[in-house]
């Protein structure tokens, strides 16, 4: 009997939790409030990883962020070159090999900077929100966004599995991929 | 220009065309019809419960709540009783008894008038429902009669969450595009080719015609015609994704002169910008992320995703009927369009705010 407050004290918390991940902020600041985000320009840090910066990780938890990055995904062609996760001109976002990082940070770095051999710089061009939800939208490919907010289904025939579906995969920074690997 | 405007811009019950007249028609029989169904029934409710009340009224003394108690649980157990007779009935009837002799029946006289009411009643349902069917086959041959021989051909494409309009043209160089906004002649036949590049959409202009889909991969044609000049309001009418409330379109109808007049304006390029703001707002404009998707004829801004621009400040209402057109909505609709009509498909921007006045002051003058 001692058990029923209890259920219901978590039953409640689950459910304020849910709340986040539906929670729907449409424009983060007014225009003119935008600067450019901070940028991590280099991997060395005092005390190891991560880098610092302010946790965006409730980008991630939050379903219509990463919905929204989804849309912006195709719209400003990310597909063009990183296809949907599985790279061609670009390198592949699904595996667990990230070249200049995969924690939220330095995906914003990638995005807002560029980075060499085409990826181009998008700083000044989207609003920093933008910029965010795309990062969480591209952890999720590799299965690293909670799984109760990653996408769950395409409008589309898709070739591989949703978001939600694709097993985790904890980011390895590794070198530029040698001649040799390329080719595989 | 003449009314319908204000609460009646949209009503199937203040028609501007012929074929609305026969829908309204239909509706206004239908109405009748129901109403007099309605009473019907509701006065014969109103006589079975007289007549119950006067044969009740007489003897019984008010029954104490424990003698209702005891009922309840006799009515229970009648009512098993029943079944179980009732399934005994059917074995023994199954053992096809020799049969009785019938009970005494109840006042011949009074069956047959019981028997000729229903009858009647059966009768005048099956009558009512033929006409209504016959007044819908009728409905849609008048909506049909329309003469094929069509002054102006449209083709509207519905988007998720707007209206694309193209006006065909002889020779077609002299079509043009717009959005949300349809003007016709008034006493012209139009004909409307529905499309969709997404999901089923459906146009309803109540005032001059019914609802006809707009389904992907397929055609639907719609004519019709205004008959008053005014402005009507029409919408989505098939549930089509998140913004589906606030895809709405007008259609103005006005006479020949003024027709002429806006097609010839349509036609035309976008005008130079006229002072250096304008050229300021002209260069946002092509050098920034609005010429990916919308087009502006006369400049190099050539995208095809979103509305064309080229005449934006013509049309009365911005983001398919949402918002006015004016100064302070453009601006708002330019920084913040997803705060406006969330999930719709313009992102938001990056612009520097004397940036986005520019750009207002340059599709200002888009006329």
């Amino acid at each position: 009997m001692h058990a029923r407050p209890l259920i219901l004290c978590g039953l409640i918390a689950l459910a304020a939790a849910g709340c986040r991940r539906e929670e729907r902020e449409h424009s983060a600041r007014p225009i003119g409030e935008q600067g450019p985000g901070k940028v991590v320009l280099s991997e060395l840090f005092p005390g190891g990883s991560p880098p610092p910066g302010g946790s965006h990780r409730r980008y991630e938890e939050n379903a219509y962020h990463m919905n929204e990055g989804k849309r912006l995904y195709s719209w400003f062609n990310c597909v063009g070159c990183h296809a949907h996760g599985g790279g061609g001109i670009g390198p592949p976002l699904m595996d667990e090999r990230w070249i200049y990082g995969g924690q939220p940070e330095n995906i914003y770095a990638s995005i807002v900077e560029g980075r060499p051999n085409g990826m181009p710089s998008f700083r000044g061009k989207i609003p920093d929100q933008q910029v965010w939800q795309l990062v969480a939208y591209v952890r999720s490919l590799s299965g690293q966004a909670p799984k109760d907010a990653a996408p769950s289904r395409d409008d589309h025939l898709s070739a591989k599995p949703s978001e939600q579906q694709t097993p985790a995969q904890p980011p390895r920074n590794s070198a530029l991929p040698t001649a040799s690997e390329r080719r595989e | 220009m003449t009314a319908p405007v204000g609460p009646f811009a949209q009503s199937a019950l203040h028609v501007a065309g012929p074929q609305a007249a026969h829908i309204e028609r239909l509706w206004w029989l239908m109405f009748g019809v129901s109403a007099a169904v309605y009473a019907l029934v509701m006065a014969a409710l109103l006589i079975a419960i007289l007549r119950r009340r006067r044969a009740a009224v007489e003897p019984e003394p008010r029954p104490d709540p424990a003698r209702e108690q005891g009922l309840g649980r006799v009515v229970w157990a009648a009512t098993g009783l029943t079944a179980l007779t009732l399934l005994l009935l059917i074995a023994i009837l199954r053992r096809r008894r020799a049969a009785v002799e019938p009970e005494p029946r109840p006042d011949p006289a009074r069956e047959q008038g019981l028997g000729r009411v229903v009858w009647a009643a059966t009768g005048l349902t099956a009558l009512t429902l033929f006409l209504l069917i016959a007044a819908s086959y009728l409905t849609d041959k008048g909506l049909d009669a329309l003469a094929h021989d069509e002054e102006v051909s449209i083709e509207v494409t519905g988007q998720q969450w707007w209206w694309k309009v193209r006006y065909h043209g002889a020779p077609e160089s002299r079509g043009f595009d717009t959005a949300n906004e349809i003007h016709i002649p008034v006493g012209a036949t139009v004909k409307l080719t529905l499309k969709s590049t997404d999901v089923i959409h459906s146009l309803w202009v109540p005032a001059l015609h019914g609802k006809q889909d707009l389904i992907p991969g397929q055609d639907n044609v719609l004519y019709l015609r205004a008959d008053r000049p005014g402005i009507y309001r029409g919408q989505c009418a098939e549930f089509c994704g998140f913004q589906h409330a606030k895809m709405a379109l007008k259609v103005v109808a006005e006479s020949r002169e003024d027709f002429a007049r806006w097609r010839e304006a349509q036609l035309a390029p976008a005008p130079q910008p006229a002072d250096a703001v304008q050229a300021r707002g002209m260069a946002v404009f092509l050098s920034g992320p609005c010429v990916m998707c919308h087009r502006i004829a006369g400049t190099d801004a050539g995208g095809v995703t979103g509305p064309d621009l080229t005449h934006v400040a013509s049309r009365r209402t911005l983001a398919a009927g949402e918002i006015p057109n004016n100064r302070g909505h453009l601006a708002a609709w330019i920084a913040d369009p997803q705060g406006i009509k969330p999930g719709n498909h313009m992102p938001a921007s990056n612009l520097d705010p004397a940036d986005v006045r520019a750009l207002v002051a340059y599709l200002e003058s888009l006329r």
